[in-house]
């Protein structure tokens, strides 16, 4: 606890100086030949979408943790990612949906990145939602591990046979096969904003875990002068 | 076969409560444990967790050197408030897949539908038998396939004052043959059984 | 009889229930795919196109319907309870229910596919295949469709809880499904849809059943 005093901020400061340094070394690169300026919105897009993943595989972890060592601690730090790792997966797809709109004229497409992403979307969806409808707080907790592991599992499928679905129908496609020319002008700037995005989760994750473990004494303290 | 019942150092905790600590005590055969306590006081969530279906928070339930695995699986009866039968099956499918579930054997199942009276009630469907002929097909489930021990929640509620009595002869001849009892109640056991309050 | 038999066979029963049968998840079945041509319009080309992708996406929904009764019921009469006292491991119980869940409702849904998928305007000649794959795909979506009603247990809303848990595991079968059924229908090699969708029903039985058991367990503490 006594860490993220100090930590949180620190990652805070942390993030917003790579997103600095991240921007303006993206607004600084040349355009892209073919997408022109369009094409900045990757430095937000792919970060993004790199988050909505990493933060699955957090939550994964520590849904394992909670269930196999079933600390507290590690449980509410599970419960804390989800709400953020969903928002970076709707971020992923707003920037994903905003980059297609001029290329291709149209708000979405079926990409195969896309679709994956908003599957995961409904994985973070359903997680938060059976940790939500459960009314005894330990028994949520379980079952969320539980469902967290399961999409762990199902989650490389999903994203395997969407890719397959996305090469037999051979759809639009926002990104080039390999993605767009990751030239060194353009290939710091994405780095830099991969690891802005994963300061600002850590800051945002150590606050979150923070508040759910004061929420947790609160209630406990609550619950224990109601009986006096 | 179980033998002996011992629960040391006994504390369950739900929804962040602790409800009791601290709890122990030993059966051996032929005995009775009646639960007493006000509602909620954990008397339910003790025989389940003697079941094996609660976690302890600290302590153990041993059941006389035998695999608590084992035991649970095989040497035990859980009667609790629901009685776990479907309404729209007859009570005769009910009884027969349950003493198949339970490993008894057909005679047993003779046995238990003539010792609570069942025989006229097999084919009707259990939505229409009353609270107390429920209560007593949930029981027949304890003779249709005979285990040492008997963990049973409340077991009188439903039940007139004639069968109350005929439930106290079955569980006497059960403890006569070497069974062991352990009863949440909230009026008195009609046999001799030793008390024990929860949640004081 | 034995103990897995007996519970298979009142599993089977129990999910055909009395009075019908399945119809009334036939009835959901061909009512979801009735509304296809009502919202669409009947030309039947325009129906033919998507007319086995529709037939497809409507079986996942009517297996998502019957799911909610499947550990609903024991679980609220303490019957479950009772399973889990027994030699037989939890992971079996739950297999066996899925299992007769299938039997009882995801069999007859397999047969009423093609005669949907037709009746939307697909080819005869897809019928084989329309069968297989509603036959393996069914076992899959009751299997999958098993983790989501043991986790939403004791859940207020369960139902609604259950099919939002599942969508995302129904999207494998749903896929590999549908690219076999297409492929058929286009003439192009239609065997890895098949057999990849084999593939994930192998692994939603093998490993479906350890979810669920942990989740009843969970549920019943």
């Amino acid at each position: 606890m006594a860490f993220s005093r100090w930590a949180a901020p620190m990652f805070g400061i942390v993030a917003v100086l790579l997103a600095l340094v991240g921007l303006w070394l993206g607004f600084a690169a040349p355009e892209d030949y073919q997408q022109g300026d369009t094409v900045r919105i990757m430095f937000v897009h792919v970060p993004a979408a790199w988050l909505s993943m990493f933060v699955y595989a957090c939550l994964g972890g520590a849904s394992f943790l909670s269930l196999v060592f079933r600390h507290a601690l590690a449980d509410a730090a599970a419960k804390a990612a989800a709400p953020l790792g969903a928002a970076f997966t709707v971020l992923a797809l707003a920037t994903g949906s905003l980059w297609g709109r001029p290329m291709w004229g149209a708000w979405w497409v079926w990409d195969a990145r896309l679709t994956s992403v908003l599957v995961l979307l409904l994985f973070y969806l359903a997680y938060m939602a059976l940790r939500a409808s459960l009314d005894d707080e330990a028994k949520a907790a379980r079952a969320g591990a539980i469902l967290a592991l399961v999409g762990v599992v199902n989650l490389p499928i999903v994203h395997w046979s969407v890719n397959w679905w996305n090469t037999l129908h051979q759809g639009a496609s926002v990104f080039r096969k390999g993605g767009p020319t990751m030239t060194v002008d353009y290939l710091y700037p994405l780095l830099l904003m991969s690891l802005a995005f994963m300061a600002a989760f850590g800051a945002l994750w150590l606050v979150r875990i923070r508040g759910e473990v004061w929420r947790r004494r609160a209630e406990a303290a609550a619950l224990r002068a109601a009986r006096r | 076969m179980i033998s002996q019942l011992s629960l040391e150092n006994l504390a369950i905790c739900r929804g962040g409560r602790t409800l009791f600590a601290g709890l122990s005590h030993t059966l051996t055969t032929g005995q009775a444990l009646a639960l007493t306590g006000r509602n909620g006081a954990g008397k339910t969530s003790l025989l389940r967790a003697i079941a094996g279906l609660v976690a302890l928070e600290t302590g153990q339930v041993g059941f006389g050197g035998l695999d608590p695995a084992e035991a649970r699986a095989g040497g035990l009866h859980l009667i609790g408030h629901l009685e776990g039968l479907k309404p729209g099956r007859t009570a005769g499918e009910e009884l027969t897949f349950w003493r198949r579930w339970l490993g008894g054997s057909s005679g047993a199942f003779e046995s238990a539908v003539v010792t609570l009276e069942l025989s006229t009630l097999l084919d009707l469907e259990v939505r229409r038998l009353s609270a107390g002929q429920r209560r007593r097909l949930a029981l027949a489930r304890l003779l249709a396939a005979p285990r040492p021990l008997w963990l049973l929640d409340e077991p009188l509620s439903p039940l007139d004052a004639g069968w109350r009595e005929r439930l106290g002869q079955i569980m006497a001849g059960h403890l006569a043959g070497g069974g062991l009892i352990v009863a949440a109640v909230h009026d008195p056991l009609p046999i001799p059984a030793i008390t024990l309050e929860i949640g004081s | 009889m034995s103990r897995a038999g007996a519970l298979l066979a009142r599993e089977v029963a129990l999910a055909w229930g009395k009075g019908g049968g399945p119809l009334v998840t036939l009835g959901f079945y061909v009512g979801t795919a009735t509304l296809l041509p009502l919202a669409t319009g009947p030309e039947p080309a325009r129906l033919a196109a998507i007319a086995t992708g529709m037939a497809w996406v409507a079986l996942a929904l009517a297996a998502l319907l019957s799911l909610e009764r499947l550990f609903e019921r024991d679980f609220e009469d303490g019957a479950l309870d009772l399973m889990v006292l027994s030699p037989v491991p939890l992971e079996l119980v739950c297999a066996l229910k899925c299992l007769g869940q299938w039997i009882a409702t995801g069999a007859p849904l397999a047969l009423a596919a093609p005669l949907a998928a037709i009746g939307l305007g697909a080819k005869p000649e897809l019928v084989p295949l329309i069968l297989a794959c509603a036959l393996v795909g069914g076992l899959a979506f009751a299997f999958t469709g098993g983790i989501g009603a043991a986790l939403s247990l004791g859940a207020r809303r369960g139902g609604l809880l259950t099919a939002v848990i599942v969508l995302p595991l129904f999207v494998p079968p749903v896929i590999f499904g549908g690219a076999a059924l297409d492929a058929f229908a286009s003439g192009l090699p239609w065997q890895a849809g098949l057999a990849l969708l084999g593939a994930y029903t192998a692994a939603a039985v093998a490993l479906g059943p350890l979810a669920m058991a942990a989740a009843c367990r969970n549920a019943l503490s």
